[in-house]
């Protein structure tokens, strides 16, 4: 038998502590002896290997799993917490239909038979009729190739992740730069870097990795630079901290460039081996081919080789090609390198230190000395290692010769409306530096880098109503042809992605779905499907909007958004508002994969992934999301889900992770494969994978021999045996993108060339935004003028302790902090006359709320922050009424808008990115007075209770 | 009043060595610590109110992060805080019945809860406020050292460790025996100056903090170069002048 395998630990009590005591506890079967389980984490999106004890039929501790290549051991205040899981009172215990008003949280229990039936005739009707009326977006999971796979065969194109308002625009810019990206698809070298930059990373992504690592370069005597306006967590003990002002780190990165440039230390071989710098840009003012690379008839790219005079395919090895000038193709046009391009731009006085210095409020004898820094480790201190290879033009070399500068970046750059092209400046600067997967610089996870962009162009409806997509919902754009948009040029999808609105959108706007589901009304929606995500709280960037545009009904008084289906573990504020919840498990009582097809394990050092199972048993009417989906599909008969006469597949999640091949052996995990186990990424799939994965303490991992451990973009063996185990389709080398080509073509498609064309409206902000080179520009809320009316900045973080987290309401993780404070710089309050815990308002162009102050010295002068998702409302999570996240806490999202300055409405651009979309939460501004001194003890706006009221025990209507 | 065992120079000295140069202030120690006592030996640490209006409990491990000096040399030190197994203990010294003991043989500080009375005593003399007061049974907590990790044979010996210890994501926390010189954490201490909280007091307490640090690149003195604005200058012109082999 598949997919079942014995370790399941049936019926294990809840943890002894005091918090446990009154709560309905998982009740227990006779167990008398001690046991361990090895199951994967998910108090947080980092993936960490646990060691769950069970002693005497309870859950007695969760420590860290020594042999996991995550965390080797180590566990976060999270992980640990996570035995309090079990016991948390926020838990939801049965599916249950809406009976009241929407938001009034009332409810009926209903049978999961009930459920399934609502759900699958519902979709079922959609499918039929147009199935892109159906809207699937999903949280923080770690489903996403079952659930995009879910959305391509039921044929709907409005299928997207939380990506969109977390870090697009890090994986974008770095799948269109280098092929990889930071966090997810790369890491720091943290066995031979020298100086560490890290720029907009406070307590986050990833969690333990990055506090192994740094804890690695502190030994070593690395030096540690955090750029970052606040100064906690890991900048708390990074040896230098630069107070950047938010939304200006573009314009420091670019004062840095323009230092090394000026003082020509870069690495010009390892750009003219590995990246596009060498390659002629076409110099053709006005012509459809303006700013694209030079080609010849064969299709390869051109460069100017100096030892002949004369062009030659800029792929071909010895060639000494030019970096500078300009050269006249046999067309009679002119081209210039690409690098030429780049100098010019960044050497000019605008990107100075000096004229930088005041906007990023960083001084310009700080920026040079940094300059200095980076130079000196990069060429005076190079890491090199013994460890021969061969390189993709068939150069054998002795040595690895790395520069040992390693950047790590990520939500501070990431949530501003610039951050696409602030992240590929980052970029730009590594590949400068020859600092891409090199020794002591950033690497790549495998199984990354791939082709550049990285992925497949989105999959698009194809033939009748319910018919696949093309290829998966979300994918990469390499120009116009590959957007979703109409005749017109206008979105196809709900949320926009991949229009002219925002066409790098590679993983959807989901902090924009229910604005436009209420924009567009019945005739583009019907079913708004989300799996754990808190979309009328956290996860929205207005949650006040949100949930009025979820309440809304026409005159007919029927909702505007017809059918809202959430899937969670918690009552979040988002239950109120759904018209069917599914109750999800938590991650101690279900099979996951976590996996090579989505976002897996693995390291610099190879591929690796894992999987979750269940430890605990639930005692609640509840079902893994995994497993309903999957029987949502087969009842629907998706193809790849059911076969040829309908029949579902798949009995469980479990025998899904087994045997679904998505494409000739391979599947949704990468080891022990084939019929012997012993297949690496591909072979058949084995019926006892699981439990060589149970066997080996829950988690897989392929370790590249040493030759293959750098350099893996122009890396023979290393692009050999990628392609051997499936991860990418070609051993061709992977040439860096110093100079962008694809964004080119979307700009010129702006001005006026090509078949596809963006709406008249569009086209000066799309030609705008679509530079080839990275530029900086204010970020687009600030951009609007407001009189100096909101003159600070002001940003969120969470706290290390819940970071990720889908149980800050925990009953230990609550004890560290249960309310928030605005923070701000000492002198900017006593400017304003504010004190420590004075009521203060924050004051945006949206909303004010009220906050009480907190005074230090570790912040930009002109920014205040705040620890996000501590506010809740009241009724929420299962907590008391009187609990301080109600009272005392609250979320900077009340100020913020989903839409820019004085837009709103269909013609409205959304807060985000240009390019990606990614929700644009840092850029805003708001003021701060003192309240008057009678203001009462609460923080506001106070949104009025909803807790969930379940009616049960009784028949439900059909 | 509670006496305290005859140690020599040479007994040893359990405990832990804080590095304040690497701790993040993550909280994973406390968690962790919490989550391994509740079930283990020491009973349970209580948590009052978890879901209402004042979540508190017991804990042996608090972190403290706050901000020590100005300008150039301000930083957020993020500090754990729990009890230090002081050779010289005054809150072993004025429990009134025993419970308060210090261990001959290793030096920890502990409570037998069957003899405490409640009277607080030692969290009065305890200027390091490691002493949690356990409402629900009415008894003094503290730190254990983890006594039911570090001994217990049935562990392989790496994870022979107190939970802080071994869970610490940014390596932070060492174990060891400070009396024996050629020790892990004796040896971090000498390295880096481990410094004892508030020596004056006399307590000599056993676990060590080692300070802040700050590693610094020195680099030549710069190169001139042309003046900035004047498109491509002097040193990069050069360099894009040498020859190269694609």
């Amino acid at each position: 038998m598949t997919g079942m395998p014995p370790s399941v630990i049936e019926g294990v009590e809840a943890p002894r502590s005091g918090a446990a005591a009154g709560t309905d506890s998982e009740s227990s079967l006779p167990l008398s002896s001690k046991s361990v389980a090895y199951t994967t984490c998910y108090m947080c999106a980092c993936r960490c290997g646990i060691k769950v004890h069970l002693e005497n039929g309870r859950l007695r501790y969760i420590e860290g799993n020594r042999n996991h290549p995550i965390n080797r051991g180590v566990l976060c205040a999270k992980g640990s917490a996570g035995i309090m899981t079990a016991v948390s009172p926020a838990r939801l215990t049965t599916p249950l239909k809406r009976v009241g008003p929407r938001g009034s949280g009332s409810f009926e229990a209903i049978s999961w038979d009930e459920a399934m039936r609502i759900v699958t005739e519902r979709l079922a009707a959609i499918r039929a009729s147009d199935p892109s009326r159906l809207a699937l977006f999903t949280g923080r999971d770690q489903s996403q190739s079952l659930t995009g796979h879910f959305a391509r065969m039921f044929g709907t194109i409005n299928y997207a992740a939380h990506g969109g308002f977390c870090s697009v625009n890090m994986a974008a810019a770095g799948l269109y730069s280098v092929g990889g990206a930071f966090w997810e698809f790369g890491e720091p070298d943290w066995e031979y870097a020298q100086l560490f930059l890290l720029f907009g990373v406070a307590e986050d992504h990833d969690s333990n990795p990055i506090k192994l690592g740094l804890s690695r370069l502190k030994a070593r005597g690395a030096k540690i630079v955090s750029f970052n306006p606040v100064r906690t967590g890991y900048s708390a003990i990074a040896d230098e901290f630069v107070a950047v002002t938010p939304g200006t780190d573009g314009l420091l990165v670019f004062a840095l460039i323009h230092c090394l440039l000026e003082a020509g230390r870069i690495d010009t071989e390892f750009l003219v081996r590995y990246t596009n710098a060498h390659h002629l840009v076409i110099d053709d003012a006005g012509g459809a081919e303006h700013g694209l690379i030079a080609r010849n008839a064969q299709g390869s790219e051109l460069a100017f080789d100096r030892a002949t005079g004369s062009l030659a395919s800029a792929s071909a090895t010895g060639i000494d090609p030019a970096l500078a000038g300009t050269f006249v193709l046999p067309d009679g046009r002119h081209a210039r390198p690409a690098f030429a391009l780049l100098a010019e731009r960044y050497l000019a006085a605008e990107y100075a230190p000096e004229a930088v210095a005041e906007r990023c409020g960083v001084a310009a004898a700080t920026i040079r000395r940094l300059a200095d820094e980076i130079a000196e480790v990069a060429f005076n201190q190079p890491v090199v290692l013994e460890q021969p290879w061969t390189d993709a033009a068939g150069r054998r070399h002795t040595h690895m010769v790395g520069r040992p500068v390693a950047i790590h970046a990520m939500r501070g750059i990431s949530a501003h409306s610039n951050g696409f092209h602030t992240c590929r400046a980052i970029h730009v600067l590594q590949m400068l530096l020859g600092a891409i997967d090199t020794p002591g610089s950033w690497r790549y996870k495998s199984p990354y880098p791939k082709p550049i962009p990285g992925g497949l162009p989105p999959g698009r409806a194809a033939g009748a109503p319910g018919a696949p997509l093309t290829a998966a919902p979300l994918g990469c754009p390499t120009g116009p042809q590959d957007l979703l948009v109409d005749a017109q040029g206008e979105a196809l999808r709900l949320d926009r992605a991949f229009s002219w609105e925002a066409p790098l959108a590679i993983h959807g706007l989901m902090h924009m779905v229910i604005a436009r589901a209420f924009e567009a009304g019945p005739q583009k929606i019907d079913t708004l499907f989300f799996f754990m995500s808190n979309m009328a709280w956290n996860s929205a960037m207005n949650p006040g909007e949100s949930i009025r545009m979820l309440s809304a009904t026409d005159e007919q008084g029927e909702y505007r958004i017809p059918f809202v289906v959430v899937a969670d573990a918690f009552a979040s504020e988002t239950v109120a508002y759904a018209d069917l919840v599914l109750p999800d498990t938590t991650y101690l009582e279900r099979y996951d994969c976590i996996s090579l097809l989505d976002r897996p394990i693995g390291s610099a050092h190879g591929p690796g992934d894992a999987i979750r199972v269940p430890v605990l048993k639930p005692k609640r009417d509840v079902r893994p999301f995994q497993d309903v989906i999957i029987e949502i599909a087969g009842r629907l008969g998706l193809t790849d889900f059911a076969d040829a006469q309908g029949q579902p597949l798949y009995h469980s999640y479990a025998d899904y992770i087994v045997r679904h091949q998505r494409a000739a052996g391979i599947g949704p995990l990468a080891g022990f494969r084939g019929a012997d186990g012993r297949g690496i990424g591909r072979g058949e799939p084995n019926p006892e994978q699981l439990r060589r994965y149970i066997e080996n303490g829950g988690f897989w991992v392929h370790h590249l021999p040493p030759e293959q451990l750098y350099y893996k973009f122009a890396n023979q063996a290393y692009l050999d045996g990628a392609r051997a185990m499936g991860f990418i389709d070609s051993s061709a080398p992977i040439v860096l993108q110093l100079y962008s080509e694809p964004l080119q073509r979307f700009r010129l498609a702006a001005e006026g060339h090509g078949a596809h064309l963006p709406p008249q409206r569009l086209r000066e902000r799309v030609r705008r935004y679509f530079d080839p080179l990275p530029i900086w520009y204010a970020p687009l809320e600030q951009a609007a003028s407001h009189d100096g009316r909101y003159p600070l900045h002001a940003i969120t973080q969470r706290p290390m302790a819940m970071y990720h987290s889908w149980g800050s309401h925990n009953a230990w993780l609550r004890q560290i902090l249960p309310e928030n404070r605005i923070y701000l710089h000492r002198e900017l309050a006593a400017e304003l006359g504010i004190e420590d815990e004075d009521w203060v308002w924050v004051e945006s162009r949206s909303g004010r709320l009220k906050a009480r102050a907190r005074t230090m010295s570790g912040v930009n002068r002109n920014t205040v922050w705040t620890w996000n998702a501590i506010g809740k409302r009241v009724g929420a999570w299962g907590l008391k009424r009187e609990a301080p996240e109600f009272r005392r806490g609250f979320l900077l999202n009340h100020v913020i808008s989903e839409f820019l300055p004085d837009e709103r409405g269909e013609a409205a651009h959304s807060n985000s990115d240009p390019v990606t979309g990614q929700a644009a939460w840092f850029d805003l501004t708001v003021r701060l007075e003192r309240c008057a001194p009678d203001t009462p003890d609460e923080t506001a706006p106070r949104l009025g209770a909803n807790p969930l009221r379940i009616k049960r025990h009784t028949e439900s209507a059909a | 009043m509670t006496m305290l065992p005859q140690r020599g120079t040479e007994a040893r000295k359990m405990g832990l060595v804080i590095d304040l140069d690497t701790c993040v202030g993550c909280h994973a120690c406390a968690v962790n610590c919490k989550e391994w006592n509740t079930g283990g030996e020491a009973g349970i640490l209580p948590d009052y109110d978890p879901y209402g209006e004042k979540p508190d409990g017991v804990w042996f491990n608090r972190i403290h992060s706050y901000e020590t000096g100005t300008d150039g040399c301000a930083r957020t030190v993020n500090f754990p805080r729990s009890c230090l197994h002081c050779e010289n203990p005054l809150c072993v010294t004025v429990c009134p019945t025993g419970a308060s003991f210090k261990r001959a043989e290793d030096g920890i500080v502990l409570v037998d809860t069957d003899l405490c009375i409640g009277c607080k005593l030692c969290s009065w003399a305890c200027p390091y406020g490691a002493r949690e007061f356990d409402e629900q049974s009415g008894v003094m907590r503290k730190c254990t050292l983890c006594i039911d990790r570090i001994y217990d044979d049935s562990l392989p010996e790496a994870e022979r460790e107190p939970a802080c210890v071994a869970t610490c994501p940014a390596k932070a926390r060492h174990f060891g025996d400070l009396a024996d010189p050629d020790s892990h954490v004796s040896k971090l201490v000498a390295q880096r100056g481990g410094t004892d909280l508030l020596p004056e007091l006399g307590y000599r307490p056993t676990n060590k903090y080692l300070p802040p640090r700050r590693a610094q690149i020195q680099t030549a003195p710069r190169e001139t170069c042309g003046a900035a604005g004047q498109g491509i200058g002097g040193a990069l012109l050069r360099l894009l002048d040498k020859a190269l082999s694609r």
